[in-house]
């Protein structure tokens, strides 16, 4: 039953996946691409998670963790740089 | 003691999120977990301007519990009005004019009118009174900043003030 | 029981994340594009790590890590979405001091 539904859930995230990646790639303005790809990370974040589950393997959680934290302070420092111009103050 | 632990709430949140990080319970995690709590707070004390000031729990639980709720129920809302019809959301900015004097609690307020559904902070006032909120469906700007400050904002006063 | 639970929570949470980015493509403009994701995905990521720590913590010992990154998220979407609005605002020469509510508040100790 579980791998059932991990498969449906597979597919949604891919779909999901996707149309941020339209977005990201269509914008328009430079902000939207920023949101995207700040969605693309929490995205991938659960997708990792739901393989985890899907594979029995904890192991997948260490690396959402690392995706989590980078998705986090990349989103910061772009908005920072595009709000400044710099990023270290 | 205080000169020991400077800062007591950050020692205790350490020592859970330590524990929690590696998913169990044991003596060397427990000891590693203590030198960590004491130790990190004393190396990173003159980055934290203020103390943690302790709060009033009983608000606080039962904002939390609001906001769950909020999250959990509205966001099934939420989903009606992103897979309905375009044309029939009534996006607009709205004003809320902030009483809270705390920036804790203002950043609080903040994230929490973002998280619940319908409502996305997007601005700060340089005199940190008032706070710009986008709205994705409004039937009446004073009643939903109403509702923001009676549900919210009054929760979190009982609890800083 | 613990295998539809997992299940429910795995669908669920896909669900909402994928409602989150059918949020984020097809909303008109850069502002309604923001509610999608803050909410419906960090909800669906939610979902997914309660599924997780469920599904873990059925065999010998229990598996709490996913609560922290579950806080985590909660903590973080708020602020990313926030940053990038005023990014988008700054961005945008239509948004004046007056339309955003009077100045903003991250520049007055800076520059």
């Amino acid at each position: 039953m579980i791998d059932t539904a991990s498969r449906i859930a597979l597919v949604m995230m891919a779909i999901a996946l996707l149309l941020n990646l339209w977005r990201l790639l269509r914008g328009p303005a430079t902000a939207d691409r920023i949101f995207a790809l700040d969605t693309m990370y929490v995205n991938t974040l659960a997708l990792l998670v739901l393989l985890g589950v899907w594979r029995g393997s904890p192991l997948y959680f260490e690396a959402g963790l690392v995706i989590a934290m980078l998705g986090f302070v990349g989103t910061v420092a772009l908005c920072k740089f595009l709000l400044r111009g710099r990023i270290v103050e | 003691m205080s000169r020991l632990m400077p800062q007591p709430v950050i020692s205790v949140a350490l020592l859970v999120t330590w524990l929690l990080l590696n998913n169990g319970v044991s003596a060397a995690l427990l000891v590693s977990g203590v030198v960590l709590a004491v130790g990190v707070p004393l190396f990173t004390q003159h980055f934290w301007p203020e103390y943690v000031r302790t709060v009033r729990l009983v608000p606080l639980v039962r904002l939390v519990g609001i906001v769950i709720h909020d999250i959990v129920i509205a966001n099934l809302r939420m989903v009606v009005l992103i897979l309905g019809p375009v044309s029939r959301l009534r996006p607009q900015f709205i004003v809320i004019p902030v009483s809270l004097n705390e920036p804790f609690a203002i950043t609080l307020l903040a994230s929490i009118i973002s998280l619940t559904p319908g409502t996305v902070s997007a601005n700060l006032s340089g005199d940190r009174r008032s706070l710009l909120v986008h709205d994705l469906n409004v039937e009446d700007p004073d009643t939903a900043v109403q509702r923001i400050k009676e549900r919210y904002e009054r929760p979190l006063m009982e609890i800083f003030e | 029981m613990v295998e539809i639970i997992v299940s429910f929570f795995l669908l669920a949470g896909a669900g909402f994340a994928l409602i989150g980015s059918i949020g984020l493509a097809r909303m008109p403009d850069f502002f309604t594009r923001l509610h999608g994701p803050t909410k419906a995905t960090t909800l669906g990521v939610g979902g997914m790590l309660i599924a997780s720590a469920t599904h873990f913590s059925t065999g010998p010992g229990t598996s709490l890590h996913e609560v922290l990154v579950t806080m985590f998220l909660f903590m973080t979407a708020p602020v990313s979405a926030h940053l990038v609005s005023k990014a988008a605002m700054h961005l945008d020469g239509s948004f004046t001091e007056e339309r955003r509510g009077g100045g903003d508040s991250t520049r007055e100790d800076a520059d």
